[in-house]
């Protein structure tokens, strides 16, 4: 069933999809960060696992500016 | 404070259940974001358990166990030993006369138990039909990601003692 809703309210959930799709996107790259440093210890390097550690706590960062972003547009559209 | 709610804010319930059936999309978009940013803590976390691990770690100090008698194998002879403890069982191989190699039993894929195929010269694991070399151990085909733990070897009179394992047999 369509709804047919405000510019206003399509326009806050095509941002709202963006920054989901980019949260997922950040996810993916995570996990295999976590994956390579995981097979890296095993192997005996561990001088990878400093630099995973700062770019996953980066890539957390950014998904939790992201999801900020998400809640004040949530938050202002749905006050209108 | 960003995280706390005003007093002058809706109630909690009217945040988190929508009233209007237009308002459902975007409570169950910021809801599911919630839960992909809990997800990259979680993994974030791991990441740092990961850190941890390797700041702590220890060089691992191996005992010296005979393994075998020289010539008490056969050229292309294989003989199982578990080492350095009883559930790790590794393989000694004998490949020319005077040449011997040992690497852990376990492959680096999933921990099946890898076994020598004497016809192709080389570790067999039946599982995932992963093969490594039996000259250093390095990964020739197949899902296993790491090359097979080698046991380092030494000959004490007319002994082999193992006396220590090279995870990074390949390097």
């Amino acid at each position: 069933m369509e709804h047919h809703q405000p510019p206003i309210q399509k326009r806050g959930l095509t941002a709202i999809d963006g920054a989901m799709s980019l949260i997922v996107i950040l996810l993916m790259v995570q996990m295999w960060l976590l994956t390579t440093a995981l097979e890296a210890l095993l192997a005996g390097h561990r001088e990878t696992a400093l630099p995973a550690a700062l770019i996953s706590a980066a890539i957390f960062g950014a998904c939790l500016v992201l999801f900020l972003f998400v809640d004040k547009i949530d938050k202002e559209v749905r006050r209108r | 404070m960003m995280f706390q709610r005003r007093p002058s804010s809706d109630p909690l319930w009217k945040d988190e259940f929508s009233v209007q059936a237009a308002d459902e999309r975007y409570v169950n978009r910021r809801q599911f974001s919630k839960f992909l940013v809990l997800t990259s803590f979680g993994l974030l976390v791991g990441n740092l358990w990961i850190l941890i691990r390797s700041l702590r770690h220890r060089a691992p100090v191996y005992p010296a166990v005979p393994i075998a008698r020289l010539g008490e194998i056969p050229i292309g002879g294989v003989k199982q030993f578990r080492y350095p403890d009883a559930g790790d069982t590794c393989l000694m191989i004998r490949t020319a006369p005077d040449h011997y190699v040992a690497y852990s039993q376990k492959c680096t894929h999933l921990s099946c138990a890898v076994i020598y195929s004497q016809v192709n010269n080389r570790l067999e694991c039946p599982c995932h039909d992963g093969y490594f070399s039996v000259n250093d151990g390095r990964v020739l085909q197949g899902p296993p990601p790491r090359p097979l733990p080698k046991v380092m070897l030494e000959q004490r009179g007319d002994e082999l003692v193992a006396v220590g394992i090279d995870l990074n047999a390949e390097g």
